[in-house]
């Protein structure tokens, strides 16, 4: 289909394109005319052909938006039979006007003087009629005092108003994570440490929790020891049991969720780390790095969660992410040692 | 109206410059569209892979682990022989004579089992040219026979777990849907076509077949991440692998479906298209003969 | 004159003489009918955005009377099957079972969304062609800042409804758009808050919100802007290319009754017909095919619709830079390309009128245009600028690019980073050249599009001075 189009469209152009050895414009014209020539004219087109033409057109317009009521009738779902029978009413009767308007009607060319927009003396006579409704007012530099006062007076309401929404604004985004929140995946069963495998990645979300809220969603993934190198600040214990970690799954650029997970089966020969990325402007987050940013728009690394793995072998989180979630803003609180590139 | 066409003819009144112009506008649309189209290579391989063998190898009673379908490897002497003839002059340069591999070139293929061997070779990435470059979907290098003949090989000589397989016919398409969804589509798209990751291509999954499908779930080639039975059962991947054939002719009720991949091409037929088509109206109304 | 000739003849006069009595506009009747359009095929670029505009009213009406702005969740049992089961807002639930269920919905639906796409495209091409003609110059450069509102309410409008729909894309591209007014410097997490009633994805009343945004407030706003736009059209007359008669003072044209009146009508129906077309035979936004979405869900090479897509562009060519001053991020990164970016664009565009004054120190109303050719500078500055904006657009498809033609992604990225510095030096000066070259070889002075001999070269114009001392007197041509 695709090719045909295409094939199609490039025979199309090779045929313009030939054409144009034999379209060269006479090039004896002259330049005869100026600009104080008057164009006016006026032709009466009398043709009986175009007539008869405008005529075809517009039963033809008029048949096809028959149709559609018909096709409406024995298949309202035919949605190419609706689009064409409409869309052909459509394009017949605009044959039929265009030809209409050029080929039946009078053609004319006319000249409209314009007027000038600025006549001589009128703003100064707009100014006095608005001046004249001041006559007798004595203390006029008063009153517009006043009135600029009030103004003022009127803004500062409005901007005291949005103030009030708080000067700081720590923590927009709900995060339902705390010590002891069970991690579930999207059919809200919790997850076992053993169903987290290495090369793998899971998507995460708080037992009891609203899941639409930007802190909800995690990528678990479970790395081998020698692709971890977490910030001194989080102990593995803690951070990384059995290598299982948590990140927060909104992309800390432009709140995407992230879906691509890269592992390599054979690093030797393939890019060297697994990594997330967010399909919206692919920033790329190493999760073995504490999530800093490899590359990509992110300014600062994916929030990563603590998990614990609990006496029955259930995930659970460990505490809060050191950073906020989502998207960056003025109050947006960073990780500590915070380093933008690792 | 005959003057209209005249005047699109008559060749000393026709306008060189539009018709330029218009000829850069179609050639570049056309160009741009096929810059949208899926890979070229994929396409070829429709021919060599008959869905009917793929069915008629995955009948048979089976089942090595508890509720997940294998495809039973056919493995007579004779066949292991021809394997091993082939992988000696064909992979051995890389992944050894005894498949242990070669350091900083290529894995080691002992206990891999059947699926990797036969995703790898079946998709056509395998022979690879260039052990730097990504492995890439095209015609295999061998013919069915022999693909059967190395995928007996290598599990003959370093063991393994035999194909993991996938029945279409047996899932739902909306839990198909479902998982795809949440675990696929945010590198190969929604509709299956594939995209990019930073340091790879994902390939559109137009080609793959039922057991492609659950050997690269089950394995997870090059970058992909694998998923165990644990997170998609073998009742999911049945669903995943319907969901993907499904997506080789979607639903497109709304008419030509533009490759299915969103707002690219349908802003290239909104300017292509649409736009010229209402400029070439203005132009037959906007001009006048004097 | 046949019998029923004249009694039509009569009932018409009827008619008019009931008007009369009643409204009295035989002058502004006789004055619209007489108005004279000059003709230029460019010229006609406003009216298909003017002409979509009525489809998108129509079409959008009936959408409005099916959508369910509503982030309630639901579970969906509708005809379609790899749906089934699917957790949903209803707002998406209603826009699945417009397009599958209700008759002649999906027509209706995509003909409107191609509508849309059209409407957008024709501002732009109808900008571009003002700007490269001058016809943005005093007395038009207040209807210019119009047109420019018109256009930024466009993408807006536009962006509302890919967002009202609620299905993966438009979930993506809302949480993007949060991003961006979130990353605005100081105010930025009060203005989201306020804009959402909440953090992301905001409160249930912020679908209901986006609808009257949508079918409501924005079309008003256009509604409002578009008569003004023609109305200060009308008072100041269209604007010319020279030519035959044709000056400074005066509009050579068809006069609106009956040929342009004809032509006119015939090109909303052309506008109708393509978009009813496109809307049957092309499949545009299948949310079928996308499914619902939930901030957890995303999918690879996401887009929004093409006018967006400039804003995609410089979001993903943006280096990671986000400078921070004692704990406060003062530009989150989000702001460069999604903020930064679009209000520098404007504020050149809403600014060039009045820096082409400054720069020519040209202070008079012009009613004539000149070719892009005749202004080799201005057309050259115009270009450059207009491709930086057109590189980072493209840049919004690299992924495709890498995806087609196996060009690493990263090396598109870095590339562009300093090409789209360096591509629109090089435009500057291809411009500038083929102008001057135009000008040198061109053998024939204005060449209309049919070819016809319009006016010599005439970079001066002295005509026009001359009619500023002397206005509206026919003075006798001397050299012209």
């Amino acid at each position: 289909m695709s090719n045909l189009i295409g094939r199609l469209l490039a025979l199309l152009t090779v045929w313009r394109l030939s054409r144009r050895s034999d379209s060269e414009p006479s090039a004896q014209e002259q330049p005869d005319i100026s600009p104080l020539e008057d164009p006016s004219k006026r032709e009466v087109p009398n043709s009986r052909k175009a007539e008869l033409v405008v005529a075809i057109l517009v039963t033809v317009g008029a048949a096809s938006g028959f149709a559609f009521t018909a096709v409406y009738i024995l298949n309202s779902h035919a949605n190419q039979l609706l689009g064409v029978t409409m869309g052909g009413a459509f394009v017949a009767l605009a044959a039929a006007a265009i030809v209409a308007g050029l080929h039946v009607v009078p053609q004319e060319t006319s000249v409209e003087e314009r007027d000038s927009l600025l006549e001589e003396g009128e703003p100064e006579e707009i100014v006095e009629m608005v001046e004249s409704g001041g006559e007798g007012v004595s203390r006029r530099v008063l009153l517009t005092g006043a009135a600029g006062v009030a103004g003022i007076g009127l803004t500062t309401t409005v901007g005291s108003a949005i103030a009030s929404l708080g000067p700081r604004m720590r923590n927009i985004h709900k995060v339902p994570w705390s010590r002891g929140v069970p991690i579930v995946n999207e059919q809200g069963k919790i997850f076992h440490a053993s169903e987290i495998q290495v090369g793998s990645f899971y998507t995460g979300l708080p037992a009891g929790h609203f899941w639409e809220d930007l802190g909800a969603p995690l990528l678990l993934v479970r790395l081998p020891r020698h692709y971890i190198h977490l910030p001194p600040t989080r102990p593995l214990a803690k951070w990384a049991p059995h290598g299982i970690m948590a990140y927060s799954k909104i992309c800390t650029h432009a709140g995407c969720a992230i879906s691509l997970y890269r592992y390599p089966v054979y690093a030797p020969t393939s890019v060297g780390s697994p990594a997330f990325t967010c399909p919206c402007h692919y920033s790329t987050f190493l999760p073995g790095y504490g999530g800093t940013v490899l590359f990509g728009p992110a300014g600062r690394p994916l929030p990563q969660l603590p998990v614990t793995i609990n006496p029955n072998g259930h995930l659970v989180a460990g505490g809060h992410f050191d950073e906020d979630v989502g998207p960056a803003w003025f109050d947006v609180r960073v990780p500590k040692n915070f380093n933008r590139n690792g | 109206m005959r003057s209209l066409l005249a005047r699109w003819r008559r060749p000393s009144r026709l306008p060189r410059k539009p018709r330029l112009l218009l000829a850069v506008a179609l050639g570049l649309g056309a160009s741009i569209m096929w810059l949208l189209t899926p890979a070229a290579p994929a396409k070829r391989l429709d021919r060599v892979h008959q869905p009917a063998a793929v069915a008629r190898i995955t009948q048979g009673p089976f089942a090595p682990g508890p509720g997940s379908a294998t495809v039973p490897t056919v493995s007579s002497p004779a066949l292991i022989a021809l394997g091993r003839t082939l992988f000696d002059q064909r992979c051995a340069s890389c992944h050894g004579l005894h498949l242990q591999g070669r350091k900083g070139v290529a894995p080691s293929l002992i206990g891999v089992g059947a699926g990797p061997v036969h995703f790898y070779l079946s998709t056509g990435r395998m022979p690879l040219a260039n052990y730097h470059a990504e492995p890439l979907r095209e015609s295999p290098a061998f013919d069915p026979r022999r693909i059967r003949a190395l995928v007996a090989y290598v599990r003959h000589a370093g063991g393994g777990p035999a194909s993991p397989t996938a029945h279409p016919a047996r899932g739902s398409l909306a839990l198909g849907f479902q998982v795809f969804d949440s675990h696929c589509a945010g590198c190969h798209q929604i509709v299956a076509r594939g995209g990019m990751t930073v340091g790879a291509l994902v390939p559109n999954l137009q080609q793959a077949t039922p057991q492609q499908i659950a050997e690269a779930v089950r394995m997870g080639p090059y970058l992909m991440p694998r998923f165990d039975s644990r997170d998609i059962n073998q009742h999911a991947l049945d669903s995943l692998a319907r969901y993907i054939l499904w997506t080789r002719h979607p639903s497109n009720r709304g008419g030509w479906g533009i490759y299915n991949i969103g707002p690219i091409p349908e802003g290239l037929v909104t300017f292509f298209m649409g736009l010229m088509a209402l400029v070439i109206v203005a132009r037959l109304i906007g001009e006048r003969t004097e | 004159m046949s019998l029923v000739g004249r009694s039509l003849d009569r009932r018409a006069k009827r008619f008019v003489a009931w008007n009369e009595e009643r409204i009295g506009a035989a002058r502004g009747i006789k004055w619209a009918m007489r108005y004279v359009f000059p003709d230029h095929w460019s010229f006609l670029l406003g009216e298909v955005a003017l002409y979509s505009f009525i489809v998108l009213v129509i079409t959008g009406i009936f959408l409005a009377l099916f959508y369910i702005p509503s982030d309630h969740m639901v579970t969906y049992h509708g005809s379609y099957a790899p749906l089934q089961g699917f957790r949903m807002s209803e707002a998406y639930q209603s826009v699945v079972h417009i397009s599958l269920e209700v008759p002649a919905g999906l027509l209706f639906r995509q003909t409107h969304h191609w509508a849309a796409d059209i409407f957008n495209a024709s501002i732009l091409l109808h900008l571009t062609r003002v700007l490269f003609t001058g016809a943005y110059r005093k007395p038009r450069d207040l209807n210019w800042m119009i047109g420019l509102t018109m256009l930024t309410l466009g993408i807006l409008e536009g962006f509302a409804g890919y967002s009202l729909v609620d299905d993966l894309l438009s979930g993506m591209g809302l949480v993007i758009a949060y991003a961006v007014s979130m990353s605005i410097p100081l105010i930025g997490g009060q203005l989201s808050i306020l804009l959402w009633k909440g953090a992301y994805p905001g409160a249930s009343v912020f679908f209901p919100r986006l609808e009257i945004l949508h079918v409501f407030l924005i079309p008003a706003l256009l509604a409002v802007l578009i008569t003004l736009h023609l109305g200060m059209i009308m008072r100041q007359h269209h604007s010319q290319f020279p030519g035959r008669g044709r000056r400074e003072r005066n509009v050579v044209g068809t006069p609106m009754w009956p040929a342009y009146a004809l032509r006119s009508v015939g090109l909303l129906l052309a506008v109708a017909g393509v978009e009813f077309l496109l809307g049957g035979l092309i499949q545009i936004n299948p949310i079928w095919q996308w499914g619902p979405y939930h901030v957890y869900l995303s999918e690879n090479g996401a887009q929004p619709d093409w006018y967006i897509g400039w804003l995609i562009g410089a979001l993903r060519l943006m280096p990671n830079f986000e400078p921070r001053i004692d704990g406060f991020t003062i530009f989150p990164n989000p702001f460069w390309g999604g903020a930064a970016f679009p209000g520098f664009v404007f504020a050149v565009m809403y600014l060039w009128p009045w820096a082409q004054r400054k720069l020519t120190h040209d202070y008079r109303p012009h009613h004539l245009l000149h070719r892009p050719r005749d202004r080799p500078v201005h057309s050259a500055i115009a270009a450059a600028f207009l491709s930086w904006v057109l590189i980072v657009f493209m840049v919004g498809a690299t992924d495709r690019v890498f995806f087609r033609l196996d060009i690493s992604y990263q090396d598109e990225i870095r590339f562009w980073r300093g090409g789209v510095w360096l591509f629109p030096i090089i435009v500057f000066l291809v411009t500038l050249w083929v102008c001057r070259w135009l000008q040198r070889h061109d053998p024939h002075p204005l060449r209309g599009w049919d070819g016809q001999v319009v006016e010599p070269v005439q970079i001066s114009d002295p005509l026009q001075d001359r009619e500023q001392q002397a206005a509206g007197t026919h003075a006798p041509p001397a050299g012209g």
